[in-house]
C-alpha cells in the first residue's frame, strides 16, 4: 500500500511539473526570475544529495584517506571535469571506488 | 549534426521518428547503467521495493534522478509527503525544459502533448530542442520527439528489469561491496560537474553541498530541502553580480543536463 502511494505521489508531482508548463506556455510565459532560478535547481539539488554521502559517515564528518566515497568522489569530479563524459565518469569512478575500498579495507567480497 | 541538404527537403513522419531515435542512441550509454543500478538498488537495501513496485515506478514516474532519490529516502524510512516534496524539487528543472519547448509545440493537440509531456527527460530534451531550433520548417518535428521519447522509455523499462533481476541474485552486503551505493554518487557527479561552467553555477552547487553537510542531522531530511533552496538562492544572487551578456540566450535555450556526445568542450 505504501509503495502504491509512493509511486502515485511521485507520478503526480513529476507529471505535474512536466506537462502543464508544456501545455500552457504557448499562451503564457514563465516570469523571467522563475526561469532564472530554475537554472540552479539541478546543481543545487544534486550536490546537496552527493556531499553528505561523500563527507559524512553515520552523521559525523569523515575526512580521511580511508573514506572511499570521498576519495573516489574527488577522483570522479576531476574525471567529469576533464572529460565531460558521463559514461566514462561512471565507469572510471566505480573502478576507483572498488579498488580504493579493497586497498583500505582488504578484500571483502 | 545532419548535413544541411538532408533537412532541406521535408522529412516524412517515419524519417523524423527514426532520426529522433538515432539522435538519442548515444545518450542511452549513460542511461543504461543508470537504469540497471536503479533496478538493483530498488529491490535491495534496507527497505526494498517489491519487483512490481520497482517496475511500476519506472513505468509511471519515469524520471531517473527522482526515482533514485525516492527509493533512497524511502529506504531511510522517510514519511511519504517528504519524499514526494523532495521528488518535486528534484524535478523542477523539467519546468524549464517544458517552457523552452512549449513555443514550438503549441499547435499540437492534447493527444500529442500529454504523452510527450509525460516522457520529457534530460536526454530527450537535449536532442529535441536541437531539432526544433534547426531552421527547416518540417511539420513533423514532434515525430522526432516521439522517436526519442519512445526509445528512452523502452530502454528505461528494460534496464530497470535487468537491474531488478541482478538485484534478486545478489545480497545487500554484496551490493554494497560492489559499490552500488557509490553508483548514485558518481552518476550525479557526472551530471553536475559539466554544468558548473559559470561562477554562479559553481557557487550554487557549493552552497547547497556545504549546507546539506551542515544540516544533515535535521529530521525528515529537511536539510536537503533547505540546502537546495540555499543553493538556488546563492546562484540567483551571484548571477546578478557576475552576469554576462550570454544570460538571455541561456534562458531561452537552457543547457540540457546531459551533453550530447561530441559537444564536449
Amino acid at each position: 500500500m505504501n509503495e502504491i502511494l509512493l509511486i502515485l505521489g511521485m507520478t503526480l508531482v513529476t507529471f505535474g511539473v512536466r506537462y502543464p508548463v508544456l501545455a500552457l506556455v504557448g499562451r503564457m510565459q514563465l516570469p523571467e526570475p522563475v526561469t532564472r532560478a530554475l537554472k540552479y535547481v539541478p546543481p543545487a539539488v544534486l550536490t546537496a544529495i552527493i556531499f553528505p554521502l561523500m563527507f559524512l559517515q553515520e552523521g559525523a564528518l569523515f575526512i580521511s584517506p580511508d573514506n572511499a566515497y570521498l576519495i573516489a568522489g574527488i577522483a570522479s569530479i576531476v574525471i567529469a571535469w576533464r572529460t565531460r563524459n558521463l559514461l566514462l565518469t561512471i565507469l572510471l569512478g566505480m573502478v576507483i571506488f572498488l579498488v580504493w575500498r579493497v586497498l583500505t579495507d582488504g578484500l571483502s567480497l | 549534426m545532419e548535413p544541411t541538404h538532408a533537412i532541406e527537403q521535408t522529412r516524412t513522419r517515419r524519417q523524423e521518428f527514426i532520426a529522433g531515435m538515432q539522435a538519442t542512441l548515444p545518450l542511452e550509454l549513460g542511461a543504461i547503467p543508470f537504469g540497471i543500478i536503479f533496478g538493483a538498488l530498488a529491490v535491495t537495501g534496507d527497505r526494498p521495493l517489491t519487483p512490481a513496485a520497482a517496475l511500476g515506478m519506472s513505468a509511471f514516474v519515469f524520471a531517473g534522478s527522482a526515482q533514485f532519490i525516492g527509493i533512497n529516502l524511502y529506504a531511510q524510512g522517510l514519511a511519504l509527503p517528504f519524499i514526494v516534496l523532495t521528488t518535486f524539487i528534484v524535478n523542477l528543472r523539467h519546468a524549464l525544459y517544458s517552457a523552452s519547448l512549449a513555443p514550438y509545440m503549441k499547435h499540437l493537440p492534447q493527444r500529442w502533448l500529454l504523452p510527450l509531456g509525460f516522457c520529457l527527460t534530460d536526454e530527450s530534451y537535449a536532442v529535441v530542442i536541437q531539432r526544433y531550433t534547426q531552421a527547416d520548417s518540417s511539420p513533423y518535428k514532434h515525430w522526432f520527439y516521439f522517436g526519442s521519447a519512445l526509445l528512452m522509455y523502452a530502454n528505461w523499462q528494460l534496464c530497470t528489469l535487468i537491474g531488478i533481476l541482478a538485484g534478486q541474485i545478489i545480497s545487500q552486503e554484496q551490493a554494497q561491496s560492489l559499490g552500488l551505493d557509490f553508483a548514485l554518487v558518481v552518476t550525479f557527479i557526472g551530471i553536475v560537474v559539466p554544468l558548473l561552467v559559470t561562477r554562479p553555477m559553481l557557487l550554487s552547487a557549493l552552497a547547497a553541498g556545504i549546507t546539506a553537510v551542515a544540516l544533515d542531522g535535521l529530521p525528515n531530511k529537511m536539510g536537503l530541502m533547505i540546502a537546495a533552496l540555499v543553493g538556488i538562492a546563492a546562484g540567483y544572487i551571484a548571477e546578478t553580480y557576475f552576469s554576462t551578456p550570454k544570460t538571455d540566450e541561456d534562458i531561452s535555450t537552457p543547457a540540457p543536463l546531459i551533453e550530447q556526445e561530441g559537444q564536449a568542450r
